[in-house]
């Protein structure tokens, strides 16, 4: 509570809002300024903007919640601002504050209609520009007639609009020049093979310099937070496996743990025991596939085919226990859904002290190579300043040397209680997040260790009722996942659906820094970039 | 008309396949339409070659492609099966396979991939949401369905489908594949009257007006 008290009195114009979750009020009329006092005050110093959420409150209007962090001081803030105008909501940007912000506003422009005020690119982010309506809305008409599929190609303007105020306060859309005529522009995706899925690249070049590029997402945009409107809690769990599959168990973790924590369930040892090895090895899974495709990626095949064959120990490991694959479905409110199998913890050792030799082979085959040195070392820096300001966390953030690991931030499960280092380092390159994902793995294995021989009888699930009903409130919960920080956010109102269920993409900042650290290299590099930035295409698109 | 030749596949017996039936009533159709299926030995040599060296195209949207990628690398390895290297152009490529959901703004990126490929050409449909829309039926913004925009060959269900069952799908279209006939006009699946009508709306001309295309072959008589 200290740290709004302290906010109320430095910042001018926000009003605390008491409630299961203290929330900031700000006026539109004040939020920028607010904003620019909230980051650059001494005392206050919230330069980590983890979380911006586009809302429906229906009377109320349409408005937006912010989740912010400092990251030297370590203490955290929910703020939020609303416009009661739903034919023209307006709202300042804060995207030259937060760099974060930039992308995210536009997707509340795509979700809810909302203008922002001075952004530099108020496009679409997902759909189309032909599609009709605002489908976050609550007031949205789903109809087929309004949006068919339409089979027609996109178009790709190269203009954008920014919407500015004049002198008697009234807003102007001026149009803005993305790539001039005579720029030369290379179309990479959707359908390419180096971007990991349906992520689509317009790239400026001069010669084979990148002069600027711009990110069209949306080819996965499967609706999933306004599907989970419509469904119970426990029916939501079964969409978050899909977002980020290769963090199927973390962001699965995430939700349950934002529901339990808000229902106030206390978990038995032995689930939190389950749940953390659970997570670990599928940060080994991760890191393993992001090995074998980066490596593809560069030109050395073999590599791809050493990572599989590893993997699939992993997902033989997994199978055994929730039937799964790839997709787990494991965890579930209040617990997991099946006990371990009996093999399990026999299982898993054999696969650690497998593992640890196989490292030093990959090494051997690939990191020391020096066409592939050469092809990571100094290329694709982003600087410390940036990887905050994008919030840009997991492998991509420490390889800046910003320690943004959760598992640390705010330990949850059985992390405060595990010795486990946390991977930094300084150079910010292609090499050193390549690196930080390798050493990961090795991290993974020692807490495994130290939890495989010691996970206690009990309970694998908490009785609960037949119906869940989440209390009034809003409520925020993350976790470190393969490649970021993963969140969930919840907006209840006391019924057995959500009011508005948002997940905290990891990658979507991930690819907001991609024009900031790919300028000025080469295209080639273009690829190289993305695939130590690791992100996976369902996860930036939800 | 019987099916006279059964389509081989090494390793496994024609009885062990399931949906015979319908490779069966798929060749009877044919025939029914005056499309000769399996005509002789020229026609076995090329589809021998033809089915076992299917090459697909570097295509996933999401979940089902990591699942994919599993089935290429070493221990389910499509090679052996004759898919050997996935093809990042269409232009190379003899099969999509359909891994993934596909939104309504991928649907025409999709379409289009589709038509760059050469012919003959196959769709598998892989997993629920490229069957039906899956988990996601119920979303604003995905299709429910490949095949209400491509014509989808193989069905492989699942979310996502486990590697064997993507080898067996992939089986399934070999056997297809084994019973098209190849020489003498390429097997459209169509009539050629509604094949030449639907080329010339493709490109933008009108359809052919009977009577006079039956005076103008007067005259050329």
């Amino acid at each position: 509570m200290d740290i709004y008290e302290k906010i109320t009195a430095l910042v001018p114009g926000v009003r605390l809002e008491e409630g299961a979750t203290p929330t900031l009020y700000v006026e539109p009329a004040s939020l920028h300024e607010a904003a620019v006092a909230l980051r650059d005050h001494a005392e206050l110093q919230f330069d980590f903007l983890r979380s911006l959420t586009g809302m429906d409150w229906g009377e109320e209007g349409l408005g937006v919640v912010y989740h912010l962090e400092s990251t030297r001081l370590g203490h955290q803030l929910v703020m939020r601002t609303a416009t009661a105008d739903r034919e023209h909501p307006e709202l300042p940007t804060v995207c030259d504050v937060w760099k974060a912000a930039e992308l995210n506003e536009r997707e509340v422009y795509d979700y809810y209609g909302v203008i922002f005020i001075n952004h530099p690119d108020m496009r679409r982010l997902y759909l189309r520009d032909d599609w009709v309506g605002y489908p976050l809305r609550k007031d949205f008409d789903e109809s087929e007639e309004l949006n068919p599929i339409r089979m027609t190609n996109e178009e790709s303007s190269d203009f954008t609009s920014v919407y500015v105020k004049d002198d008697q306060g009234h807003t102007v859309e001026t149009k803005q020049v993305l790539f001039e005529d005579d720029e030369y522009v290379v179309n990479v995706g959707p359908q390419h093979p180096a971007t990991h899925g349906v992520l689509r690249f317009r790239v400026s070049l001069d010669g084979e310099v990148i002069r600027k590029l711009h990110v069209h997402c949306g080819y996965i945009h499967r609706g999933i937070e306004k599907m989970c409107e419509s469904l119970t809690y426990p029916q939501t769990l079964a969409l978050t496996d899909r977002l980020d599959y290769l963090g199927a168990m973390q962001n699965r973790h995430a939700l349950c743990m934002c529901i339990e924590q808000a229902m106030g369930v206390e978990l038995p040892e032995r689930v939190q025991y389950i749940r953390t090895i659970m997570d670990e090895l599928q940060r080994i899974d991760s890191h393993l596939l992001f090995f074998s495709t980066f490596c593809m990626d560069l030109g050395a095949l073999t590599a791809f085919f050493y990572g599989f064959r590893d993997r699939e120990m992993i997902l033989d490991i997994f199978e055994e226990t929730t039937g799964g694959r790839l997709i787990l479905n494991y965890n579930t409110i209040g617990g997991v859904q099946a006990d371990i199998h009996p093999d399990f913890v026999h299982k898993v050792k054999k696969f650690i002290a497998y593992m640890r030799p196989k490292l030093r082979e990959y090494h051997e085959v690939f990191t020391g190579n020096v066409i592939a040195q050469e092809r990571m070392k100094g290329v694709g820096v982003l600087s410390r300043e940036d990887a905050i300001s994008f919030g840009a966390t997991g492998g991509t953030g420490r390889a800046s040397g910003w320690a943004c690991d959760v598992r640390k931030r705010h330990p949850y499960a059985m992390y405060g209680k595990v010795e486990f280092k946390e991977i930094v380092f300084e150079e910010g390159d292609c090499f050193a997040r390549y690196m930080v994902r390798m050493k990961e793995i090795e991290e993974s294995m020692n807490i495994i260790e130290q939890l495989i021989d010691n996970i206690p009888a009990g309970d694998y699930q908490v009785k609960m009722k037949p119906v869940i009903r989440v209390p009034e409130g809003r409520y925020y919960a993350a976790v470190e996942g393969s490649r970021g920080e993963f969140g969930a956010y919840i907006e209840s109102r006391g019924d057995k659906y959500p009011y508005r269920l948002k997940f905290r993409s990891t990658g979507l900042p991930l690819i907001s820094c991609l024009d900031t650290i790919t300028r000025g290299g080469k295209i080639a590099d273009l690829i190289a970039i993305g695939g130590t930035l690791d992100y996976v295409v369902p996860d930036i698109d939800r | 008309m019987e099916m006279t030749k059964k389509p081989k596949i090494k390793g496994m017996k024609y009885e062990d396949f399931n949906d015979n039936e319908y490779l069966e009533n798929m060749v009877k159709e044919l025939n029914a339409n005056g499309v000769n299926v399996l005509v002789g030995v020229l026609d076995d040599v090329v589809n021998w070659g033809r089915s076992n060296s299917l090459w697909p195209l570097t295509f996933a949207t999401s979940c089902c492609g990591i699942e994919y990628m599993a089935v290429g690398a070493a221990r389910y390895d499509f090679a052996r099966f004759g898919f050997e290297v996935t093809r990042a152009s269409p232009r190379q490529a003899d099969f999509i396979m359909v891994a993934g959901t596909i939104t309504d703004k991928m649907a025409p990126v999709l379409k289009r991939l589709y038509d760059q490929m050469a012919d003959p050409k196959y769709v598998i449909a892989v997993g629920g949401c490229a069957v039906s829309g899956g988990p996601f039926k119920k979303s604003y913004h995905v299709v429910k369905g490949v095949d209400q925009i491509l014509p989808v060959d193989v069905y492989i269900p699942g979310c996502p489908p486990r590697p064997e069952a993507m080898l067996y799908g992939m089986m399934q279209l070999q056997r297809k594949v084994k019973v098209e006939k190849f020489f003498g006009g390429v097997n459209k699946k169509m009539s050629q009257e509604e094949y030449r009508r639907i080329l010339r709306e493709q490109e933008g001309m009108p359809s052919p007006n009977p009577v006079a295309a039956q005076a103008e072959a007067k005259d050329k008589e």
